[in-house]
């Protein structure tokens, strides 16, 4: 207890909440953050591999951006990527935590897939892709809505619950496989309808992923508008944020969790009608590809905010494909790329920190006095 | 009463961003004192105990103990030199028992001992005056004995410097007796008391001196026994006010509101209204008296349809249609969809009344945003009633997008209070609209109260003050354990008479609960 009484240390530093941020300043920190982010990868990149950091990093541009056809992928995977996390965000904004993203995709797929493969001669092109859009929507919507209603009635756990309907699906999917197998024994369906192409959602011209591109863009842009200007948006959070006030204004709140699942679903189940009838023109368990997953990143990280969620997005897919190109080129192990994504990561995340706080040195004060 | 400083800060000034919390303010404290933190919401009293406590670190300043330079980094440091903070909201583990949450982290092993330590805490108990059940479990207490158990937690830990943050906010007339005693024989053993409060008729009767804060800046210290109220109120507030509260004939009553035998049981099959029979006349403000808990919110959840009732009727007679509807087992919206205008300032602003996090023009939206056909919502109207209501009620906010949980607890109850008065009640219900608020802005609330009831609107205001309660309310009613114990007329109505009826068949309840 004697110890510190007679000499008075002051800290070195504490930190001090910044009481309003300009968009400017906010921006500020995070390029310096990715700056940094940037830096200490390059640190790590010659002490792990001795190789020139600027040309990894040239390889990591490359691979997003080195041709049209890289270019095209890359928007290709931003799209799929926002597609889902457009789906998860009216729930997180309502505190529900749809992890069950996934499998509702995998769903809207398969339900894609068993219109393709039982209509697709029986029906006409433009009545098929009707078909399939309302089969993919109801598949999502349902999987979505299953825990949704046990969470309205009974107040059950949604993380666990959605979580468990991914299993289902996934298991779903790879039931369905075996059925669907061509040719049999393979454990793979192969192209669906490769002749005929039926059930393939048109191409624009000569790119494959334009149309895809352009449904995302313009679900972003109506999901912006309807959190934002809706009055489902403002039920939404309003329950997210206090269900007893939610009660209180007289809001169903039964309901509005029930109608914005179902919506969280259906979305999933179009990104599913987009994967397998869109590009894959299959399906396999791995459709989904963990986006389901990542999609509650880029969701928190644009913090709900749709227009930021293409940044997000953006970034999480470059990362990924940049990766993939310094692991390919370089012969690196993989999981060296995942090094570098977690290290640009927590540089990101954790630079929200600086913006809502800034640290303040002792020193400093004493020269003003 | 010896002369030598517990603890004393000199000009200690704390920034949080541009805002200043506190500027250069000087605080003595002597040992086997008491001195009262008086000012105004948001002036500044809690940030400066914090200081003290190690939860902020001052920006510039120094802090004295025992005369020694001091450095409080941490509420550890705070620990080490004897200072013990209780809050405002209690930090204690709900499914522990008293003892268990006093010894809670102490790091010497002896203190660890719950035999040990249960035989030190009975010796606190009854060295001050406490009652308590050292084997109680917290989920079962009130708030008073929650409150008793922080109090002893820092006690138990050696503190010779106590700080209460608002400690009679959450307490009935007779447990805030009950802690002034305490308090004084705490100060009897020459224990440094710092209590901070915003009610004068407590700083009076408790304190030795007064330190007076106001936006932050030290004002001044005064000895209790020199001064009175309304020369704390104008150090306080910076200019003249008046204390009083004028009190109208009602004109023409008529029967607004009459429940009958009404019954409801909480969702653990508790009763929490047992037959409650009343009725509310407009041009009247009729008060709620009773203990905390006494089933006062449930009643006013009934009415708004936020309860699932048992049995009884809610008659609420209309004056436009003259005609009378039964409110019982309809939900809010339909009670809105019969033509009831009827406004609820509920006990929980933050987490009923309005969105913490939403801006002030989206809380204004609550009750409005459904009106119409459109898909989407009109956010003009909302903003223009928040600027209404910002410049009439003087709401203190940068503009009409700050969140309302940035807001101090008073703008945030003139928010709420400002929305539901737009709604142009017939019937208005308030729980505690002033708890936790100031003296400019309780009255501001009580005169906003009054002119409803001028207007013709049946008010029902459930207060904790009774001395409040009597000055404003035409009648009183009194209610325990979810029962009507009398209704009495709040012109001829004396505390002593309020205060029996509030634990009216207290003894015979209690027996009946120890049977169970």
């Amino acid at each position: 207890m004697a110890r510190n009484e007679n000499k008075v240390k002051e800290p070195l530093f504490h930190i001090v909440k910044r009481s309003s941020v300009k968009w400017y300043q906010a921006w500020g920190v995070r390029i310096a953050s990715i700056a940094a982010a940037l830096i200490v990868c390059a640190l790590v990149t010659m002490f792990l591999t001795g190789k020139d950091p600027l040309k990894v990093y040239e390889t990591m541009i490359n691979g997003a951006f080195g041709s049209e056809k890289r270019i095209w992928n890359l928007l290709q995977g931003i799209a799929m990527l926002l597609s889902v996390s457009l789906a998860v965000t009216p729930a997180f904004k309502m505190r529900f935590w749809n992890i069950g993203a996934e499998g509702q995709v995998l769903i809207g797929g398969l339900a894609t897939a068993a219109c393709m493969i039982y209509f697709g001669d029986k029906l006409p092109t433009w009545a098929l892709i009707i078909v399939m859009l309302v089969a993919s929507i109801a598949a999502g919507a349902i999987w979505a809505f299953i825990p949704a209603f046990f969470k309205a009635n009974w107040n059950t756990n949604e993380t666990l619950f959605t979580l468990m309907m991914n299993y289902v699906g996934i298991q779903l999917v790879s039931y369905f496989v075996t059925v669907w197998e061509v040719p049999k024994g393979s454990g793979q369906i192969g192209i669906i309808n490769q002749s005929t192409r039926a059930g393939w959602l048109p191409t624009i011209g000569d790119y494959d992923y334009l149309l895809n591109i352009i449904v995302v863009l313009v679900m972003t842009i109506g999901m912006y508008i309807y959190l934002r200007y809706s009055k489902h948006g403002y039920e939404i959070s309003v329950v997210g944020e206090s269900e007893n006030t939610a009660r209180y204004v007289g809001i169903n709140v039964k309901k509005v969790i029930i109608r914005t699942m179902l919506l969280s679903g259906a979305i999933c189940g179009i990104t599913g009608l987009l994967l397998v009838a869109g590009t894959n023109h299959t399906i396999t368990t791995s459709t989904a590809d963990g986006r389901g997953f990542t999609a509650i990143m880029v969701s928190w990280l644009a913090k709900f905010n749709p227009i930021m969620m293409i940044l997000t997005s953006f970034l999480l897919v470059f990362m990924q494909k940049g990766a993939n190109e310094i692991s390919t080129v370089y012969r690196i192990n993989q999981s060296f790329s995942d090094i570098i994504t977690g290290i640009i990561l927590f540089f990101i995340i954790g630079c929200e920190f600086f913006i809502n706080y800034r640290i303040v040195f002792r020193h400093k004060n004493k020269e003003e006095k | 009463m010896s002369n030598s400083p517990a603890i004393e800060l000199k000009g200690i000034t704390k920034r949080f961003g541009t805002v200043i919390a506190n500027k250069n303010v000087n605080l003595v404290v002597n040992k086997g004192e008491i001195l009262a933190v008086l000012g105004e919401n948001g002036s500044g009293k809690t940030t400066l105990m914090n200081m003290i406590s190690g939860i902020y670190y001052p920006d510039e300043g120094q802090i004295f103990v025992d005369g020694k330079e001091v450095l409080i980094r941490s509420p550890k440091d705070a620990f080490k030199y004897k200072i013990g903070m209780i809050h405002q909201h209690f930090k204690l583990v709900d499914v522990f028992n008293a003892t268990e949450n006093i010894v809670l982290g102490i790091k010497d092993k002896k203190k660890y001992n719950l035999k040990e330590a249960e035989k030190e805490v009975a010796e606190i108990t009854h060295k001050y005056g406490f009652e308590i059940d050292p084997k109680k479990k917290i989920y079962e207490m009130s708030v008073s004995e929650k409150q008793t158990v922080e109090i002893i937690k820092v006690l138990y830990r050696g503190a010779e410097i106590l700080i209460l943050d608002e400690p009679t906010a959450v307490l009935t007339p007779q447990e805030t007796e009950k802690l002034f005693n305490v308090l004084r024989r705490m100060r009897e053993d020459n224990k440094s008391i710092i209590i901070i409060t915003h009610k004068l008729h407590e700083v009076l009767e408790i304190s030795d001196r007064v330190t007076v804060l106001r936006k932050g800046e030290y004002i001044d210290t005064v000895n209790t026994k020199q001064t009175n109220e309304s020369e704390l109120t104008e150090m306080m507030v910076g200019k003249k006010v008046s204390l009083n509260i004028e009190r109208t004939e009602p004109k023409n009553p008529e029967d607004r509101l009459r429940v009958n035998g009404l019954s409801c049981k909480s969702s653990d099959g508790r009763q929490v209204l047992d037959n409650v029979s009343f009725t509310a006349r407009s041009g009247e403000i009729l008060g709620i008296a009773g203990i905390a808990g006494s089933g006062q919110r449930e009643l006013l959840e009934a009415i708004a349809g936020l309860q699932n009732i048992s049995s009884g009727e809610i008659l609420y007679n209309d004056p436009k249609k003259n005609e009378t509807v039964n409110l019982r087992d309809k939900t809010p919206v339909q009670i809105r969809d019969l033509g009831v205008r009827l406004s609820f300032v509920p006990e929980d602003r933050l987490g009923m009344g309005l969105v913490g996090s939403m801006d002030i023009t989206d809380n204004m939206m609550l009750r409005s945003y459904k009106k119409g056909h459109s898909f989407f919502v009109d956010r003009k109207k909302p903003k223009n009633l928040a600027e209404d209501i910002i410049k009439s009620l003087e709401v203190s906010t940068p503009g009409t997008s700050t969140p309302v949980r940035r807001l101090s607890g008073g703008n945030v109850q003139k928010v709420l209070v400002g929305r539901e008065i737009a709604l142009n009640p017939k019937l208005l219900m308030a729980a505690y609209p002033v708890r936790g608020l100031d003296i400019n802005s309780s009255y501001l609330i009580y005169n906003l109260l009054n002119k409803q009831k001028e207007n013709g609107v049946a008010v029902i205001f459930v207060g904790e003050d009774l001395d409040v309660l009597i000055e404003l309310c035409d009648r009183i009613m009194v209610i325990n354990s979810g029962r009507v114990t009398g209704i009495v007329d709040g012109r001829t109505a004396v505390k002593e008479e309020i205060g029996l009826l509030m634990t009216k068949n207290h003894e015979t309840e209690d027996d009946a609960n120890g049977k169970e």
